[in-house]
């Protein structure tokens, strides 16, 4: 048994600890916001519940108690991972309608669907406007 | 075994808070920064759990799911702060 855990911990650990670094990394390399998110919300998190699980497995085998803040733990944080992306990336939209963040769509050409129509709590009309003066932010 | 595991740990999350550190510096939006931040806490909180592994005491648990429940309202926060301009209204 405790010969099993130590094989799992032993693997579990650097897996979290790579998959930490993956994300980070493509957190430093990739192009723009909207391409960063992907890192650090999937294979940062992963990572993470990785060594938590590893965490789980350590204490009750070696420790001889079995305590459920791990479990706490990873709920909390894969819970909380999309609704962090989410909001970031609509304050990116928004700030992006507003013409105040880069957007790489702007030199593409036509063909695109209509980059107006999401949801950041603006009307078309408001942000037409903000575009014209980006001051007022 | 484990030990050694738990060092390679250590250096792969310290590696990956220092890019997160390069990405909060280099920006260049501030939604980029936001992110990064996020992945940092996110990163320290895998990082105080190997420290928990570490030194075989459960005493930082705690300080870990805090650092998860700062972080989310942290980041939460500020993304609200840019897209209303406000936190509460």
């Amino acid at each position: 048994m405790e010969r099993v855990a130590e094989i799992l911990i032993t693997i579990l650990i650097p897996v979290g600890g790579a998959f930490a670094l993956i994300g980070s990394w493509g957190l430093v390399r990739l192009p723009s916001l909207m391409t960063r998110l992907h890192g650090p919300t999937k294979a940062t998190t992963l990572g993470v519940g990785s060594i938590l699980i590893a965490s789980m497995l350590y204490f009750p085998v070696y420790e001889g108690r079995f305590s459920a803040h791990e479990l706490l733990i990873t709920l909390f944080l894969f819970i909380t991972a999309p609704i962090t992306a989410n909001m970031i990336a609509k304050a990116h939209l928004h700030r992006q309608g507003s013409g105040i963040d880069p957007n790489p769509a702007d030199e593409m050409p036509e063909g695109l669907p209509d980059p107006t129509n999401w949801a950041t709590f603006r009307t078309n009309a408001s942000r037409r406007s903000d575009a014209q003066h980006p001051d007022e932010n | 075994m484990i030990a050694i595991a738990i060092s390679a740990g250590f250096v792969m999350i310290s590696v990956a808070i220092l890019l997160n550190a390069v990405r909060l510096f280099l920006g260049p939006t501030r939604g980029d920064r936001i992110l990064a931040l996020d992945t940092m806490v996110i990163n320290a909180i895998a990082l105080i759990v190997l420290i928990g592994i570490h030194e075989r005491t459960t005493f930082y648990f705690e300080a870990a799911l805090l650092m998860a429940m700062v972080g989310f309202v942290g980041t939460v926060a500020y993304a609200k702060f840019l897209l209303r301009g406000d936190i509460v209204e």
